[in-house]
């Protein structure tokens, strides 16, 4: 697909998964390539989060391969599994800091968890990631205490504490002001760039996400309906990507969710 | 008839998951042993956040106890007995089943809503996704402060009801009762096993609201009516488990 082998840090071969009846995926093949950045795009409710849960473990497929670093995920026995999560992070989209922990035990939960490190390192290594999402001076104040996009900055600080080979956003700038998505949108790629980090954003974010992207991938329907560059992301003539780009109401993905009966007939009934 | 066979199904299947989850949680124990801080702050949340509690109505059921049994005792001349009567009402059932349902509505309930919010709030998955067993950071540490929280109250509660604040200020200080009669009483009726079948008591009610409280929470829809209806279930399950499982113990200690 985009890369040789060796360089492809997460593979999804022929992936099935559904909840109950509603089919989430049907047959997606996807390639992310090592130390880069990859978006994956999508409308609302198209199982842009399931995807990285599924590739987190967290959920079995129906069928398919999820691949990390060449291991199959869903092979793998639950300490196994905790082994390979300590090499990736995944940042939910609320943040999931722990509620009773200041924003310093946050950040420091993985390194106390994971780590024999003495407590002055720890202590330095926690500033350090605090200092890099600009919130050094919110070390005391507790999640109920910040805004939503300075929980997203200390999860973020978190998720790099174990400094972690895959990092995977979901949502990362939604409902954030232009600042605060100006800063997370640096703060990602940075982080990128300086640590060399595989970053999967999933988003319906698509110009912001295209701007820092290496490759996107374009998902609807259980299918990916579209991938590439930016740049040929773009300039696709796909009209369902087209549709997606520009914000179109209506086109192949329809504005109105799927009634069993016209519009005319649903108001001429009547009422019980 | 086909509705009842689907409502047994279902009790069975939930039964069934509820007893895998509480070996799970057995089997985290050890490892959760290992980290007593972890502990001691819940032993803090459920225990010491549950004493005012269980203190406030120790006191006023020794004090029920105490002018109740005294009325009854009258009609046969046998005032000297209230303080066994006390005693044994206290210690072999109100203690643990009164300190268990209190415990149930006070920390059983926070408990629930406390995990099912940290689900709802991916603070669980989030754990999870950081190589974090929520089954030994979380569950497990709550779980054991619940074992020895419960008989702890219990014993707090048995001491309120029966000693200088509860029956015996009403027993002794307003109703006339002999003090040394009151103590003598207690001391020649109330036998060692009297206490271990309390204390076994109070550890089997400490399992069972231990076991719903976590298993309601951790299991919660991630909404806000899924954590409500977690929270009510643990109030109602564990007050229903621990009155039958009371007939039940008490049968098999009845001698």
């Amino acid at each position: 697909m985009i890369s040789p082998d060796s360089d492809i840090h997460v593979r999804v071969r022929g992936l099935r998964f559904s909840f109950g009846p509603r089919v989430i995926y049907d047959g997606v093949d996807l390639d992310i390539a090592r130390g880069k950045i990859t978006a994956i795009l999508g409308p609302s409710g198209t199982g842009k989060t399931t995807l990285l849960r599924l590739i987190g473990g967290q959920w079995r497929p129906k069928s398919g391969t999820i691949e990390v670093d060449g291991v199959n995920v869903n092979k793998l026995t639950r300490s196994q599994l905790f082994e390979l999560r300590k090499r990736m992070s995944l940042l939910f989209q609320s943040g999931a800091l722990l509620t009773d922990l200041t924003v310093f035990e946050n950040v420091a939960f993985p390194l106390r968890e994971h780590t024999d490190l003495p407590e002055a390192m720890i202590r330095d290594l926690v500033l350090m990631n605090l200092e890099a999402v600009g919130l050094r001076g919110a070390r005391d104040l507790y999640p109920e205490q910040i805004s939503g996009g300075m929980s997203r900055r200390v999860a973020m600080a978190r998720a790099i504490a174990l400094e972690p080979a895959l990092i995977m956003f979901d949502e990362p700038f939604t409902g954030q002001d232009p600042i605060s998505m100006g800063v997370l949108i640096r703060l990602v790629s940075t982080l990128n760039k300086a640590q060399g980090l595989t970053s999967i954003i999933v988003s319906h974010d698509v110009n912001e996400v295209l701007s820092i992207s290496d490759y996107a991938y374009v998902i609807s329907g259980g299918k990916v309906l579209d991938h590439g560059t930016p740049e040929a992301i773009r300039a696709s003539r796909s009209e369902y990507a087209q549709q997606f780009l520009h914000g179109r109401p209506d086109g192949p993905v329809p504005f109105h969710y799927k009634a069993a009966k016209s519009y005319s007939d649903d108001l001429l009934e009547p009422a019980q | 008839m086909s509705s009842n066979s689907s409502i047994l199904g279902d009790f069975l299947r939930g039964l069934g998951g509820a007893t895998f989850f509480l070996i799970t949680i057995l089997r985290a124990l050890p490892g959760a042993l290992l980290r007593p801080r972890l502990i001691l702050q819940q032993l803090y949340y459920v225990g010491v956040m549950s004493l005012i509690i269980i203190v406030i109505s120790g006191t006023f059921v020794g004090w029920i106890l105490a002018l109740q049994g005294f009325r009854t005792l009258t009609t046969f001349g046998a005032t000297s007995a209230l303080g066994v009567f006390v005693a044994a009402t206290v210690i072999r059932e109100m203690a643990p089943v009164v300190t268990a349902l209190l415990f149930a509505g006070r920390a059983g309930s926070a408990l629930a809503a406390e995990i099912g919010l940290m689900k709802a709030t991916d603070q669980l998955s989030g754990m999870e996704m950081m190589a974090v067993d929520p089954i030994k950071r979380v569950i497990a540490p709550r779980f054991i402060a619940v074992l020895i929280s419960l008989p702890l109250l219990t014993a707090i509660f048995a001491v309120m009801a029966i000693g200088r604040a509860g029956g015996h200020l009403i027993g002794v200080d307003l109703l006339g009762v002999d003090q040394g009669t009151y103590w003598g009483q207690i001391h020649a009726q109330i036998k060692l096993h009297d206490v271990i079948e309390s204390i076994i008591k109070s550890a089997c009610f400490g399992v069972v609201i231990g076991w719903i409280s976590v298993y309601q929470g951790y299991f919660a829809a991630p909404t806000s009516e899924g954590v409500s209806r977690a929270t009510t279930s643990t109030v109602v399950m564990s007050s229903l488990t621990v009155v039958g499982l009371d007939f039940v113990l008490t049968a098999f200690m009845f001698r």
